[in-house]
């Protein structure tokens, strides 16, 4: 076991390959013969390939193969009817502006690129609608269920309350942007052996995503995946340029890699998509709610459905007897979108927690109290109680740390002289999610011990929290111990999404750390030896170099008699320029309610990482497209706004830290979700209390304030 | 040779020049080597002998001799042919700071920069920062402070947090989170990051 140096137990168990450049993402593997490919992509929206010319790419030096419709390398699903209607090199449509049409291959990235230029398409066009707000505002353009309508008690009931608001929120496309560029390195051997290196939030689903394509058996096929440089959603499935250089390695007979630009990122590997939402919200003249309506419209593709959670909130986080709900996907002539770091509940909760406040502020009621007074007993929807819930407690530690009783009820009160502060506040809630998982664990007699499973570590630090875990359970310094993952080959679990990880894939080291416990516990009574003995001391008494557990573990009944969340409740406090309309976030208070902190380092991390992405949510990011063209003007780092180090105060970070008692074994509940869920508003909720202008258009930009009398 | 010289048109003029060219070079010096090489179709390695140019440079004290497309990024040069992958590529158009290395002790986005530009200079990359086992203090300050999620933006976040410190940026957190801005972060971890920062420069370490 190499040499680490943690000075403290919860600092990140890989965090010394990270600081010294050994951490390998896939990009970054070795392999005897690789070749480079390169993209070429289309410049027209909606039609068909007419003709396209590779010649020139051919001859052009360095350069492989150029694959593309014209010669489609084999890829067996893709030769059969059905199936996906974009099946990329065996479809001359397009559906999307910057769709992959080609790949060059070449024997330098530099040779492929070039030739990747010569390539030329021409295409018959389409018309086409890019513009998600146009298409929702069109009574004649296609719109799909995007979930069953929910009804409890009277439908649209605000309607008839003693104190009604209505109001429509805003959300544009949201890029998600992880450091490290997407992409893959693809090996296909002889006798259908295929090796990858892939950026992937699951091992597991890559590789039978790649079984199903090629139809080939799953166990010849290898998936590595030790680091990932950030996800947030769009490495939850493998994408089309994925299955495009697997077919170019197999096509080629050499290893292939494929790293793609940052432009492209924008296109090939989805996004948030935009959404337009409707709240209806009543309320008594006391401040109890009588009425909740949420009505979404989210985007979606023409060739490829995708649907999330907006409008689950509204269904459970406040007492109400009067709930409907409808969501709506309407296709756009765009890429696919995939789930984006709070998925649809940050889409939600940005409307949901907007209206809340703008009730409260309708009843002349503190936000805070107005919450407080409408918190609820049980999930209605569900009709079960609460496994842990603590959000009274978080309200109050919050309240006190942002200072919520400097905050004015009346708009644009504190002022000092341009600038106008004010506070918000918001209720972020996702699904306790817990599948199942397999571990293996190895309790060697040198005293240490390895934990394998086929999980990810996309950032959050799975590694660190599963050593601490076992660390606890079986009294071993966390040097001595390795958790891999990563790896397809290791024990299957799922895939690092929907803050299901340490839930999931903790229980299991939870069971093999218990497992191996007792069989060290019995063979130290068969050999005469205390019971209390040291492990080594046990297998050395028994001649055993080392004992293997592997253990499944997933939920059981519980989840039938309880409505399992995690909570988190976020103070801001900003400032408003008053001339320029620039938004300062001054500080930032989250207090997360997620059961037993396992990590409390990395958990923290995880909270002020969701707070900037919320800042981004809030402030700067939206994904501008040129609907003449639909293509994207803004897909790059310079003119997408992803908060930088200078945008970001003080951030603070609380936790309840009491253990679910119904969860898993550990009592803790996932946090990736709810770190940004709600934070949007909570920044949206403060501006209208510096400036008493209510933004219900994301992001918060300052020719919005201006704009706003 | 013949046949290839009979094929060529307008599309592929670059190429065929190269080729071209290369032979009637080749074949005044020693004819006999290059026909040779044309009819066992080695012309491409003809052609890069001309496509490339030689370059000195040191990276992490190790001096290296090469020669190399002109077009080739100094970041792409790290990890392509040194396979020194700690530097990492983020955008390609320093936006992003993740290739960030030193070069003659300046912070400079490699992206940005052609391996050809540096004779003669001496590049530091993250994995020439470390005195042999012993950590740099910029490092392990990051591991203290959790600096990081996924890692990937660290490396440049910590070659300019040293040249941070070095340029004496860090009177104030505003001031370190100022001079930080060209690292983007997309896990989030700026206020650790200035955390980490601050701890070094209050321990006076300026290597």
């Amino acid at each position: 076991m190499e040499k680490r140096v943690l000075k403290d137990e919860n600092d990140r168990v890989d965090g010394i390959y990270k600081v010294t450049g050994k951490a390998k993402y896939f990009a970054e593997y070795e392999l005897p013969g690789l070749t480079y490919g390169v993209l070429v992509t289309s410049t027209i929206t909606k039609g068909k390939i007419t003709s396209l010319d590779t010649k020139a790419a051919e001859k052009a030096p360095g350069v492989i193969s150029v694959l593309s419709h014209l010669n489609k390398p084999s890829a067996p699903a893709y030769e059969q009817e059905g199936g996906p209607a974009m099946k990329i090199f065996y479809t001359d449509k397009v559906f999307y502006n910057g769709q992959p049409i080609a790949m060059v291959v070449a024997n330098t990235f530099e040779r492929a690129t070039y030739a990747a230029s010569l390539v030329k398409a021409t295409y018959a066009k389409e018309d086409f609608n890019t513009d998600f707000e146009k298409a929702v505002s069109d009574a004649k353009a296609k719109k799909l269920q995007g979930q069953p309508d929910y009804k409890r008690g009277v439908e649209d009931a605000y309607k008839s309350a003693e104190v009604m608001i209505e109001a429509k929120y805003h959300l544009p496309i949201e890029t998600h942007n992880p450091m490290e560029l997407h992409g893959i390195i693809a090996d296909w051997r002889p006798n259908n052996q295929v090796m990858v290196y892939a950026k992937t939030q699951g091992v597991k689903a890559t590789q039978g995503t790649i079984a199903n394509v090629f139809k080939i058996p799953i166990e010849n096929i290898q998936v590595n995946s030790e680091f990932v440089g950030g996800g947030f959603g769009m490495a939850l499935r493998t994408w089309s340029l994925e299955i495009a250089t697997i077919m170019a390695s197999k096509h080629v007979a050499k290893p292939v890699k494929l790293v793609i630009t940052r432009m492209q990122m924008f296109t090939m590997v989805g996004n948030r998509p935009a959404a337009v939402q409707t709240i209806g919200l009543g309320a008594n003249k006391d401040g109890k709610l009588t009425g909740i309506t949420h009505s979404a419209f989210g985007e979606t593709s023409v060739y490829e459905n995708f649907t999330e959670g907006v409008v689950n909130m509204a269904k459970f986080m406040y007492q109400c007897d009067n709930v409907n709900t409808r969501y709506t996907v309407v296709p756009v002539d765009l890429g696919v979108p995939i789930w984006m770091r709070g998925p649809g509940e940050a889409t939600g909760a940005f409307a949901l927690e907007s209206a809340i406040d703008e009730m409260a502020h309708a009843l002349d009621m503190d936000p805070l109290e107005f919450r407080i007074k409408n918190d609820p007993e049980k999930d209605q929807q569900r009709n079960k109680p609460f496994s842990d819930k603590n959000i009274k407690e978080a309200y109050r530690i919050g309240s006190g740390k942002i200072g919520w009783s400097e905050r004015k009820n009346k708009p644009g009160s504190l002022v000092n002289g341009q600038w106008k502060s004010g506070y918000g506040v918001s209720i972020g809630v996702f699904n306790a999610n817990r599948g199942r998982a397999s571990v293996k664990g190895i309790l060697k007699a040198d005293g240490t011990l390895v934990l394998q499973s086929a999980t990810s570590d996309i950032g959050p630090g799975t590694g660190t929290g599963m050593t601490l875990i076992a660390s606890k359970l079986l009294g071993i310094p966390n040097d001595k111990i390795k958790f891999e993952l990563g790896d397809s080959s290791l024990p299957p679990a799922p895939s690092q999404g929907g803050s299901a990880t340490l839930s999931t894939v903790g229980s299991a080291v939870n069971d093999v750390c218990v497992a191996l416990k007792s069989t060290i516990a019995e063979l130290a009574a068969n050999s005469n030896m205390d019971a209390t003995s040291n492990f080594i001391d046990v297998l050395k008494k028994n001649n055993l170099p080392s004992i293997e557990v592997t253990k499944q573990s997933q939920a059981g009944k519980e989840r039938e008699d309880y409505s399992m969340y995690s909570f988190s409740i976020h103070f801001v406090k900003v400032k408003v320029h008053s001339l320029t309309g620039v938004v300062k976030v001054d500080k930032i208070v989250s207090v997360g309610d997620s059961g037993t902190i396992v990590s409390p380092k990395t958990a923290r991390s995880q909270m002020v990482g969701g707070a900037v992405g919320g800042v981004g949510m809030a402030l700067t990011e939206e994904s501008i497209i040129d609907h003449r063209y639909g293509r994207y003007i803004n897909n790059n780092f310079a003119d997408y706004h992803v908060p930088v180090n200078a945008d970001i105060p003080e951030i603070e970070v609380h936790f309840i830290n009491k253990p679910d008692p119904y969860i898993n074994p550990m009592g803790a509940k996932g946090m990736g979700e709810i770190a940004l869920i709600g934070f949007s508003a909570a920044v949206a909720n403060a501006v209208f209390n510096a400036t008493g202008k209510r933004i219900r258009t994301l992001p918060i930009t300052p020719d919005k304030i201006l704009a706003t009398s | 040779m013949q046949s290839s010289d009979k094929e060529s048109n307008q599309g592929d003029t670059r190429r065929d020049f190269l080729k071209k060219s290369s032979l009637i070079t080749a074949v005044a010096l020693t004819p006999s080597v290059a026909l040779k090489a044309a009819e066992n179709q080695v012309d491409e390695r003809f052609a890069e002998l001309f496509e490339k140019i030689p370059l000195n440079l040191t990276v992490n004290n190790k001096a290296y001799k090469t020669s190399i497309e002109p077009r080739v990024t100094l970041l792409d040069y790290l990890r392509e042919e040194l396979h020194l992958t700690g530097t990492k590529k983020g955008c390609d158009h320093g936006q992003c700071g993740a290739c960030t290395v030193h070069v003659d002790g300046e912070r400079v986005n490699s992206c940005l920069s052609l391996a050809v530009m540096n004779e003669g200079k001496k590049i530091t990359t993250i994995e020439g920062l470390a005195n042999g086992e012993e950590l740099h203090p910029m490092q392990a300050a990051f591991i203290k402070h959790d600096g990081f999620q996924c890692g990937y933006c660290t490396p440049g976040q910590i070659m300019s947090a040293v040249a941070c410190v070095k340029e004496g940026h860090t009177n104030s957190r505003a001031e370190i989170s100022e001079y930080m801005s060209g690292n983007i972060c997309r896990c989030g971890a700026y206020p650790n990051i200035v955390d980490a920062i601050v701890e070094v420069s209050k321990g006076g370490n300026k290597a």
